[in-house]
């Protein structure tokens, strides 16, 4: 069986077509070629599979293909294809938030989400913000460097003197 | 008959639905539906999304009490400026069922219906004396929270039947409320003992303590010989320590992949302590929360 | 808040050495754009799926599979249609591709099919009927001990006379402690594809070791070298996870795709990967230590029991590695080291970061405390006066070089975390009483400190038996390409490497080209295992274009010019047929030898050394552990890019946190029971306790530019800190991992205190 869904997808107007439960992770990866978002777990657990619906988080695993009609799905492709996420996207790997980049799909999204509604989060927020995200190689230093606003200046340039 | 998938916009279109086919699967936040293996998920041929009903969106006040649409997030429920005042615990629950992206989808209803002993709002509903209204073939029906689980994940619903809204009545003044989620990390994890309290401070004492668990037994319950157990005591390390060995006695939890039958009745007995302790220090203070 | 978490003691120079460039794969991750093994995109490409025993030990009585029940097109594989040995080709062969008759372990692989769809794929196992007569199975250590089957591997190390040192010491103390499995939980699953080009069997996917991937399809489907290919997508985590198990799945999905006829994948679920891959081996680590009244240490006599499940896959280096850390980081006249594996009817284990010494390192560490206690001392004062330093010898008989920096490392914790002063505090004011009628004080804090080190390289002869060569060569366009086979799975290699060939050839990074892991284009450079990339491979780049640049700057002097833009330069040498390809073997100093027979030499090149203090709160109502901080100073010759390592060490040390508080697997009649990520528990954002990172740095004259491995060095520390930081706060004895608060309870409820 099949449903075909209209959502506008990283700004686009797209028809969706798959079985009304298909996960929406599976139609962005299969049907759409969109392998920025990932799967880490299928169960809810990791946070990999973050996107954003009508501009909430939410993990992509758990979305039904059905639920997606008239939504607005923001995927990390789309995100980060905006001019002002460079500046952003650069800080983060300066800080040392990404190592195999494997969950930073998902914490790109997330964090995209919580810098839109709060400028400045501190350690707190964001720690609230990612704890449905997991990451196995950083110990979360790297990110909450890359995202708080009071983790302090980058010493990198100090360190390199 | 063949697949369907509906996406109704009426709660009747919604009741009409299940009533000509109960193998219709109703769906909400599906956060946990969707945690299936995917030959089962695919042979889900008949759904019926809840998602887009007004009539199960919403947190409202009525006459003496606040109703909550059974498909409101429990990201709206934490962040809803009324439900925070009236019902902290309720509040606080709906931080720590998740992470903030299924904070996001999964659902009051949901939590309820899904009717896992371990669901993190639903002691929070016992200790607040909600109702439940339920809606269905025969019409729309109230029923008191704490009849609705029958066994392990078996509830009242009648077929056809879905919950509609969640009454919580209006706290009486004086109420203070506690909630403890202890769980098998600090976010995103599945609770290993579970517990809300809500009760009267006066005179010095407890009036109407009402304590409910979830995790210690096949469906969330009331924890009746601990409330036996304060009626009538003044606050304080005595009245606590026998309310929380009064809890520890009633339950009976088992072993499973994340705790011990042992170790939860411990837990929860050091936490319904600490909830009475809190409570003695708030009011030697001056003053019920 | 974290302004002084970047090191602050790291140098810089020459060039980008010790400078935190961006990572140059960074943007291509934070974009979604970097190609991960599921993401790679193959017309006509087809899924696979495994059939899994569901007993830990039985006959296959017979094995069908019915087509007709199966989607239309479906393939099958067994056992029966392998066309070479039924063996991966890792130490020896013995694991077995496909079972055989007989399974060993819950989640072994006993067929495959591959259809069009995954849905087909899982939809096709149905269609087999397994008949299987189960046997009897030995599923713990203590079953093994007991059933006396000849052990996987055996190792011993005999320094000194023991038996005598103990008799004759003032003090003996005893402790046995036990450490449970680890699953990597890498966030990106094990995943490959197989498929035929041009008549070469090609597999892509994640791995840490194309060449062992390699050699793996070469021995079983018995092909000649040149006819397989393989090569390493973006590697989303690895931890050791990725060093064996890879050539297993390669060899599926090869398989697959030579019985299909097309491209086939294989890309595991969560559960999936739980199940059947590979885990840290539980340890069971049995200690009688002599010491003198002042705490030196007389004599160390451990024995080491490790669980190696099912097969032996490397079972037996894991235990090499265990036994050569088993006395720590510390001096002492008289050791002996006795270890076993043992086989139970469980997957087999494997490599993971730390590769046996995290284990024993925790044993010892635990050991000390208990000694220190016996003699009235405290945790920093009995490793002052035991670490060992430049000049001491290991129980091998290894003189350690002039960058021995243990005790460094061990004041610069003191100095920055005022250990002592605070420990002594806590362990005077402990109040904490937990259980009825006790208030307890809310929280309970504690603080602990661990001393730790870890081999850099291979164990023992391994360097010298690979002598692994990197290739470098000139571009047409005067570009230097450096060719090796090591693979970055987060740890940094895609910026260190650059950054070491611009050092030595001094040149700029738009300079450099790096060829992908592919066994088609490059030489095999061995393991990326054994925290040996930066260190080994990092110095054969080194010598390979500083070479390079030697030969152009000679031909430049011959003809009496004068060096300018290098790539114009190097573009003219080429043009001008000079030679411009050069291969660098990596070649250990000769006087390191190691004796495999009597364990006597040079276990391994260097040492990479640490000290963290660890600070926890316990709830006395849930007897949860809350770690607050952790401060890790790590010595590492150089740290060639500084926000890199410390990365290492801040990922590390959670890594450990977690295996010291969370990480459980439980199992029943041989199967896990913590086999998804709602189960198996790792630590979030909100767990993590703030990790500050200090770097020191005590050049090594055989790396480059200094520098030492440490990938796996913070895997050893960050455990037994925190295990004493719970005595510290709570009295409890603390003998096993993980420390949850089930096991702090029952601790509490049998009344097991520390003494002294």
């Amino acid at each position: 069986m099949s449903v075909t869904v209209r959502a506008v997808l990283n700004g686009e107007e797209r028809a969706l077509s798959g079985h009304p439960m298909a996960r929406l992770l599976d139609v962005l990866r299969e049907s759409l070629d969109l392998t920025g978002t990932k799967e880490g777990c299928g169960e809810g657990e990791c946070g990999a599979c973050t996107v954003l619906l009508d501009g909430e988080p939410v993990l992509s695993c758990l979305v039904p293909l059905l639920q997606c009609d008239g939504r607005r799905i923001e995927t990390v492709e789309g995100l980060a294809a905006a001019p002002r996420a460079r500046a952003f996207l650069d800080r983060f790997v300066a800080a040392g938030g990404v190592q195999c980049g494997a969950c930073t799909p998902g914490i790109i999204v997330t964090a995209w989400a919580l810098l839109e509604r709060e400028a400045r989060p501190d350690v707190e927020a964001v720690r609230d913000a990612l704890a449905g995200n997991l990451c196995r190689c950083t110990g979360y230093e790297g990110i909450l460097r890359a995202l708080a606003a009071d983790a302090g200046a980058d010493e990198t340039e100090e360190a390199a003197r | 008959m063949s697949a369907a998938a509906l996406s109704p916009r009426s709660l009747d279109a919604a009741v009409a639905a299940l009533a000509a086919d109960p193998n219709l699967v109703p769906i909400a936040g599906c956060t946990d539906l969707m945690v299936v293996d995917p030959l089962r998920r695919l042979a889900m041929e008949r759904v019926l999304d809840l998602t887009r009903i007004p009539e199960l969106a919403g947190i409202r006040e009525v006459e003496g009490a606040v109703e909550i649409g059974a498909a409101t997030t429990f990201r709206a429920i934490g962040d809803s400026p009324l439900l925070r005042s009236l019902f902290p615990a309720l509040a606080e629950a709906a931080r720590v069922v998740g992470g903030w992206q299924i904070q996001n989808r999964a659902t009051l209803g949901g939590n309820v219906a899904n009717a896992s002993p371990a669901g993190d709002s639903l002691p929070v509903l016992l200790a607040l004396d909600a109702a439940l209204v339920l809606a269905g073939p025969a019409g729309t029906r109230t029923l008191a929270y704490g009849e609705f689980h029958r066994g392990y994940r078996k509830t009242a619903l009648a077929p056809g039947e879905i919950v509609a809204r969640v009454r919580l009545p209006r706290p009486a003044p004086g109420t203070v409320q506690a909630f403890r989620k202890v769980g098998t990390r600090e976010a995103q994890s599945i609770s290993k003992v579970v517990v809300a309290l809500a009760a009267r401070v006066e005179g010095g004492g407890i009036a109407d303590l009402r304590l409910a668990a979830g995790s210690v037994a096949p469906v969330p319950v009331r924890l009746r010989a601990a409330e036996e157990a304060a009626a009538g005591r003044p606050l304080g390390t005595e009245t606590a320590e026998r309310v929380a060995a009064a809890a520890a006695g009633e339950v009976a939890p088992i072993d499973d992949v994340r705790s011990t039958a042992d170790y939860r009745r411990f837990a929860l007995g050091r936490v319904v302590r600490r909830m009475l302790l809190d409570i003695g220090a708030a009011g030697a203070a001056g003053g019920a929360a | 808040m974290r302004t002084d978490t970047l090191p602050s003691e790291v140098r810089s120079g020459p060039g980008p050495i010790g400078t935190s460039p961006p990572r140059p794969d960074g943007l291509a991750k934070v974009t979604g754009a970097a190609v991960f093994a599921d993401d790679l995109v193959l017309p006509g490409l087809w899924f696979g799926a495994t059939l899994r025993s569901p007993h830990a030990h039985a006959r296959i009585a017979a094995l069908r599979f019915d087509p007709a029940q199966a989607p239309a097109g479906t393939v099958a594989v067994t056992a029966r249609d392998l066309p070479g040995p039924n063996g991966v080709q890792l130490i020896d062969d013995e694991w077995p591709v496909l079972a055989d008759g007989v399974v060993r372990h819950v989640g072994e692989a006993v067929a495959l099919v591959a259809a069009p769809t995954r849905t087909a794929a899982r939809q096709a196992l149905a269609a087999f009927s397994v008949e299987y007569e189960p046997l009897t199975a030995v599923l713990t250590m203590a079953d093994a001990a007991a059933a006396d089957a000849p052990p996987l591997a055996t190792v011993e190390i005999a320094y000194g006379d023991v038996e005598a040192a103990l008799a004759a010491a003032d003090v003996v103390v005893e402790g046995t402690y036990r450490t449970g499995h680890q699953e990597h939980i890498y966030i990106e699953c094990q995943a490959m594809t197989a498929w035929e080009e041009d008549g070469v069997l090609v597999a892509a996917g994640s791995m840490q070791c194309p060449y062992y991937v390699h050699k793996s399809l070469v021995h079983a489907l018995g092909l000649p070298a040149d006819g397989v290919r393989v090569r390493a997508t973006v590697v989303g985590g690895g931890f050791g996870g990725k060093e064996d198990y890879p050539s297993l799945i390669a060899l599926h999905a090869a398989l697959l795709a030579r019985a299909a006829g097309r491209p086939v994948r294989l890309a595991y679920d969560r559960h999936e990967d739980i199940v059947a891959t590979t885990k840290r081996h539980p340890a069971e680590v049995r200690h009688r230590t002599g010491l003198h009244r002042d705490g030196t240490l007389t004599a160390v006599d451990v024995e080491v029991l490790l669980d190696g499940g099912a097969y032996r896959t490397l079972s037996p280096v894991v235990l090499s590695r265990a036994a050569l850390h088993a006395g720590g980081p510390y001096r002492c006249p008289h050791v002996r080291v006795r270890g076993r594996v043992l086989a139970t009817h469980t997957a087999p284990n494997g490599a993971f970061r730390g590769f046996g010494a995290p284990q024993t390192q925790f044993a010892m560490e635990r050991q000390m405390d208990r000694a220190a206690r016996a003699l009235g001392l405290d945790p920093f004062t009995i490793r002052a006066r035991n670490v060992a330093g430049p000049g001491d010898e290991l129980p091998t008989g290894q003189v350690l070089d002039e960058s021995a920096g243990g005790r460094l490392c061990l004041e610069e914790v003191e100095r920055r975390t005022g250990f002592t002063a605070r420990w002594r505090a806590l362990e005077r004011e402990r109040e904490v009483r937990f259980g009825v009628g006790a208030e307890g004080r809310i929280p309970a804090r504690g603080v602990g400190l661990s001393l730790y080190f870890h081999g850099a390289g291979f164990t023992g002869n391994g360097e010298r038996r690979m002598r692994s060569p990197v290739a470098a060569r000139l571009l047409a366009d005067g570009r230097i390409e450096v060719l090796t086979a090591m693979t970055d799975m987060g740890q940094g290699c895609a910026a260190v490497f650059p950054q070491i060939a611009a050092a030595a050839a001094g040149v700029a990074a738009e300079d450099l080209v790096f060829a992908e892991p592919d066994t088609a284009e490059v030489p095999d450079s061995g393991p990326t295992v054994a925290s040996r990339t930066t260190m080994i491979i990092g110095g054969a780049i080194a010598s390979a274009a500083g070479e390079l640049r030697r030969r152009v700057d000679a031909w430049l002097a011959a003809r009496g010019e004068t060096p300018g833009a290098f790539r114009e330069a190097a573009a003219r040498y080429v043009a001008a047929g000079e030679p411009a390809e050069v291969v660098v073997r990596h070649e250990p100093p000769e006087e390191q030898q190691f004796d495999d027979e009597r364990y006597q030499g040079a276990a391994y090149p260097t040492f990479s050394w640490g000290a963290d203090v660890a600070e926890v709160e316990v709830d006395p109502d849930t007897y949860a552990v809350h770690p607050v901080r952790v401060t890790a100073v790590c010595e590492v010759g150089r740290a060639i890019h500084p926000r890199l390592c410390a990365g290492q060490v801040e990922g590390g040390t959670l890594q450990a946190v977690g295996w010291a508080l969370l990480e459980e697997v439980k199992l029943t009649e041989g199967r896990y029971l913590n086999d998804r990520l709602a189960t198996y528990i790792i630590p979030t954002v909100r767990d993590t306790p703030r990790i500050d990172v200090h770097l020191l740095e005590c050049p090594w004259a055989g790396g480059p530019f200094g520098a030492k491995g440490m990938g796996e060095l913070p895997m050893d520390g960050g455990a037994p800190a925190v295990a004493q930081a719970v005595e510290n706060a709570t009295g409890l004895e603390i003998d096993e991992l993980p420390i949850t608060p089930e096991r702090l309870y029952e601790t509490d409820r049998a009344g097991r205190r520390v003494r002294g």
